[in-house]
């Protein structure tokens, strides 16, 4: 536990990239047995700072202190040596490997110095984890073994290595609500065990779940340290973001008006040829948001898919504002009314080589005032981009510039403009805040409530179970590709949880 | 818990954010021209480097080259009249329009006109993402047609001849790059693979229908395998120089045409926009709407346009017939894949690499290299060969380059200036 001394200590950290400051002058210490979190919005710079820590940069000033003394860390290698240890937020992992090979990888226990020696590395695995109480097959291979799963191996690929410091890289974006529980107690348990742990997060309402200390980072600057206890979100969401943040969504009473989304019975298989949807029946009206909730690859996506015309019907038929568009493919969909938040904006929902102008125009640079008879006509498509960005605050770039150069949020800003701003009856948003930080969040739920209120259908997808919650009029749970149960908004997440994890509803109801 | 302290002061990271994204449009923009000058410069270096290792001076062998291409045309300022092309009007003009320099000058534009088109057949497909290998067989169909109909309808009158020649040779080229885009847009076949597959069927069809015994075999030059003369009426007149020796014809502005016609399309008209859509990124322009199988083919066809036009131009401008030895020797279509990296796949770029290989090409042929510097005149062509082959391989190395850039920029100084 606790016993206050400074494991390791950061001085002045000062970078500088071409045109950003990314660390100024930065403070910051980690006790022993402590769980520090470090928040801040995307780009605050907290992974610049961790990835000098872990010798990827070098410091423009300042120093790095570990157990009082100064030193220099010029690659991850020296950092393992000094006991730093770092689980990123892609696993390093091979697949094709078992979780002991994985971890003994790189320090394998050999025979006669050439051959693995698979028992010795399969019994030190085994004392590890039995050490920090993990429960993990040491002989499963990796890719057979769930996200969570995979998250622990890196973590004991690290302890492994003999760190006593632990820097986890946003370690709850690839979990369950459930996984993220359960890594939380894996944590704790290391804690007891000595380890201190650098814990890099967005998230407000786990880094009061998990922290000792925090300390919040924005615009590259340290803005303060503060014990957790007695921190609140909202205290927390004004200091990374610098004023008032509405975390709670503010919205009256859904008006429900005509279905504009019919959904009767529809299959769709996944790219295995599996079927991934499994018979759903389901009503999105004007006026409502209607909230899917579930674990990421219960048939959310491939539903999504085939109302975007993206992916084929197998059978059963679905309607937008009372006409069968059951396979019509995505152009006469979108013509039909539909706006199409996709679940992964770089890789389907942004050209990133192309300008935010042009980007704005997918779907409709064939028409006016985009082109005319088969020509663009550049200066009214710059013109109406420019009014587009505006109207929705999208920062870091002009209509010339390339959608890369974005920051994630004003991507997101981007697609969620463009899908808006071309006025349809039923918004169709999947993850829509996956990766982005709390003013970004705010700007995003805020819009689909007002599309709400002005009418339209929005069908929400998503795997975060709070966003679910504090967005949609009516909740329906999808597992294994059917639609399990629908809720009333308000419902409480225990109740969902069981739900999603393929609980009955009376289990559900009784939680 | 403290409260918030005021905003830092400074630049707000908005601000900061947007000056690092124009930093990057413009180091992007400052790579496109400085990383293929980079990629020519360090292939004629180590071209030089083994010329010098064969024992040749180097110096004087871009020396010899450089005479040959006869760029040192634009240098022989003087006070000249010539005779404007296609009429009896003269004008004063500040270069000699008859000289030894200016007849190397019109064989290297020659080869730049027909560079340009099977550049831009590589380019264009290129666009929309797809790798067309099969500009030389592109650039067959087209010559072929253009040796059948100009060697047919001899009473004619020219420019209907003409055009419909070169129409046809467009087309040919369109179908037999076509072919390759149906079958990348139904059946996934890559068109890596068929392009290259298509070649050898362009080639054999060509050495079959014009060799010994062949339907379109030459009939009174039976021992040299070769097909019937282009008449009279179908060839390209030719604006300056002799026409019998190879003078130059009006097909270059027919490649000069081409390239504005290239970035009208790509940049100015929804079709281009769609083609560019889907060659960064096929799985979002199929959310925007896009087909992108019709984009596949259309980009192939029209790629297929470009390389059967360059087929036409040399049938008509300045080869008049194809003999069986000319289809063997034939790899124009190919130096037009090193044209396109090189030029980036732009309309500007394509232009400027076409007449750096074109006067390489031509630089190095053998009768352009004096025999004191090269004792064997082959080593010329080979040397050549090597030049374009460095070209490729550091295109490879773009990134590279540019990090070298960037290193030694910043070992002057100019990164941390560039920074503040």
């Amino acid at each position: 536990m606790t016993d206050g001394s400074t494991v390791l200590e950061l001085r002045g950290i000062t970078k500088q990239f071409p045109g950003v400051l990314a660390n100024d002058r930065i403070d910051f210490d980690l006790r022993k047995g402590e769980v520090h979190a470090l928040l801040g919005e995307n780009g605050a710079g907290k992974s610049t700072l961790m990835n000098i820590l872990y010798g990827l940069y070098q410091p423009d000033e300042g120093e790095i202190l570990i157990g009082g003394r100064p030193v220099r860390i010029h690659s991850p290698r020296e950092a393992i040596e000094r006991g730093i240890g770092m689980v990123h937020q892609h696993f390093m992992l091979i697949p094709v490997m078992t979780v002991a090979e994985n971890i003994v990888l790189a320090s394998e226990p050999t025979k006669a110095g050439i051959v693995l020696d698979y028992a010795a590395a399969r019994m030190r695995v085994e004392a590890i984890a039995a050490q920090f109480n993990f429960v993990i097959d040491p002989d499963a291979r990796v890719e057979s073994i769930s996200v969570g799963q995979q998250q622990r191996v890196e973590i004991l690929k690290a302890l492994y290595r003999r760190a006593d410091v632990l820097i986890l890289d946003e370690p709850t974006a690839v979990l369950t609500p459930q996984e993220a529980e359960e890594l939380f107690a894996i944590l704790r348990s290391l804690v007891r065990e000595g380890v201190s742990i650098i814990f890099i997060s967005h998230k407000l309402n786990e880094v009061l779940q998990i922290a000792d200390r925090i300390t919040v980072l924005r615009r590259g600057r340290k803005i303060d340290t503060l014990p957790a206890a007695g921190a609140t979100e909202e205290g927390l969401a004004r200091l990374m973001v610098g004023r008032e943040v509405l975390l709670r969504v503010d919205k009256a009473p859904a008006t429900p008006g005509e279905a504009l989304l019919e959904v009767e019975d529809l299959h769709v298989l996944d790219d295995r040829g599996l079927p991934a949807v499994r018979g759903v029946t389901f009503q999105v009206h004007a006026g409502e948001i209607v909230g899917i909730a579930g674990v990421d690859g219960n048939g959310q996506t491939e539903l999504v898919e085939a109302l975007t015309g993206l992916r084929p019907v197998e059978a059963g038929r679905f309607l937008i504002g009372g006409v069968d568009v059951t396979g019509a493919g995505t152009h006469r969909i979108l013509d039909a009314g539909v706006g199409h938040i996709p679940e992964d904006r770089q890789r389907r929902g942004l050209v990133l080589e192309f300008t935010l102008a042009e980007n704005l125009a997918l779907h409709d640079f064939d028409k006016p005032p985009n082109a005319r008879f088969g020509w663009l006509r550049p200066g009214r498509m710059v013109a109406r981009a420019r009014r587009i960005l505006e109207e929705f605050d999208v920062r870091g770039g002009g209509p010339q510039t390339l959608a890369k150069a974005l920051s994630g949020g004003n991507q997101q800003k981007v697609v969620v403009a463009r899908e808006v701003s071309a006025d349809p009856r039923l918004l169709v948003a999947a993850q829509p805040t996956r990766g982005l930080d709390v003013g970004a969040i705010e700007f995003v739920h805020r819009r689909l409530v007002e599309e709400r209120d002005e009418g339209r259908a929005v069908l929400l997808v998503s795997l975060e179970l709070d966003e679910i919650v504090s967005l949609a009029d009516r909740i329906l749970v999808m597992y294994e590709g059917e639609i399990v149960g629908e809720y009333a908004a308000g419902t409480s997440e225990q109740v969902l949880g069981i739900a999603m994890l393929g609980g009955t509803r009376e289990e559900a109801t009784a939680a | 818990m403290t409260d918030a302290p005021a905003a830092p002061p400074g630049p707000s990271p908005e601000l900061g954010a947007e000056s690092a994204a124009e930093r990057l449009a413009r180091w992007q923009r400052a790579g496109g021209i400085v990383a293929p000058v980079m990629t020519a410069v360090l292939a004629f270096l180590v071209g030089g480097l083994v010329v010098l290792a064969t024992g040749s001076n180097p110096l004087r062998v871009y020396q010899g080259i450089w005479n040959g291409t006869g760029l040192e045309w634009f240098s022989q300022v003087g006070s000249y009249r010539v005779g404007l092309p296609f009429s009896d009007a003269e004008v004063w003009f500040p270069w000699d329009p008859g000289s030894r320099a200016a007849e190397n000058l019109q064989q290297t534009l020659l080869l730049t006109a027909t560079l340009v088109l099977t550049g831009l057949a590589v380019a264009f497909a290129f666009r929309c993402g797809l790798f067309n290998i099969g500009g030389q067989g592109q650039y067959f169909a087209g010559a072929y047609f253009s040796i059948w109909i100009g060697s047919s309808f001899a009473g004619m009158s020219s420019l209907p001849h003409i055009l419909l020649a070169l129409v046809v040779a467009g087309l040919a080229g369109a179908v037999w790059a076509g072919i390759a885009g149906v079958l990348k847009a139904t059946v996934g076949a890559h068109e890596v693979i068929t392009t290259i597959m298509l070649n050898w069927v362009a080639y054999f069809t060509g050495l079959y229908l014009f060799g010994q015994g062949g339907p379109l075999q030459n009939e009174e030059q039976v021992f040299s395998p070769t097909s019937n003369e282009v008449v009279e009426s179908a060839r390209l007149p030719v604006f300056w120089g002799d026409p019998l020796l190879q003078g130059l014809h009006v097909g270059f502005f027919l490649a000069l045409a081409a390239l504005v016609v290239f970035w009208i399309v790509i940049s100015r008209t929804t079709l281009g926009y769609q083609v560019r859509a889907v060659g960064f990124n096929p799985e979002a322009a199929r959310y925007g709407g896009i087909s992108v199988a019709r984009n596949y083919f259309l980009a192939m066809a029209i790629s297929g346009v470009f390389a059967g036009l360059a087929g036409a131009i040399d049938m008509l401008g300045w080869r008049f017939s194809i003999g069986f030895s000319d289809i063997q020797s034939s790899t124009i279509g190919f130096v037009g894949i090193a044209v396109a990296l090189l030029g980036r796949n732009t309309a500007l770029g394509v232009g400027l690499a076409a007449l750096v290989f074109g006067a390489l090409v031509n630089g190095t042929a053998t009768r352009n290299i004096p025999p004191d510097v090269f004792p064997i005149p082959e080593q010329a062509g080979n040397l050549s060969l090597t030049i374009q082959a460095l070209v490729l391989l550091f295109i490879g190395a773009d990134i590279l380059i540019l990090y070298l850039w960037a290193r030694t920029g910043r070992l002057l100084g100019f990164g941390r200036r560039a920074a503040r």
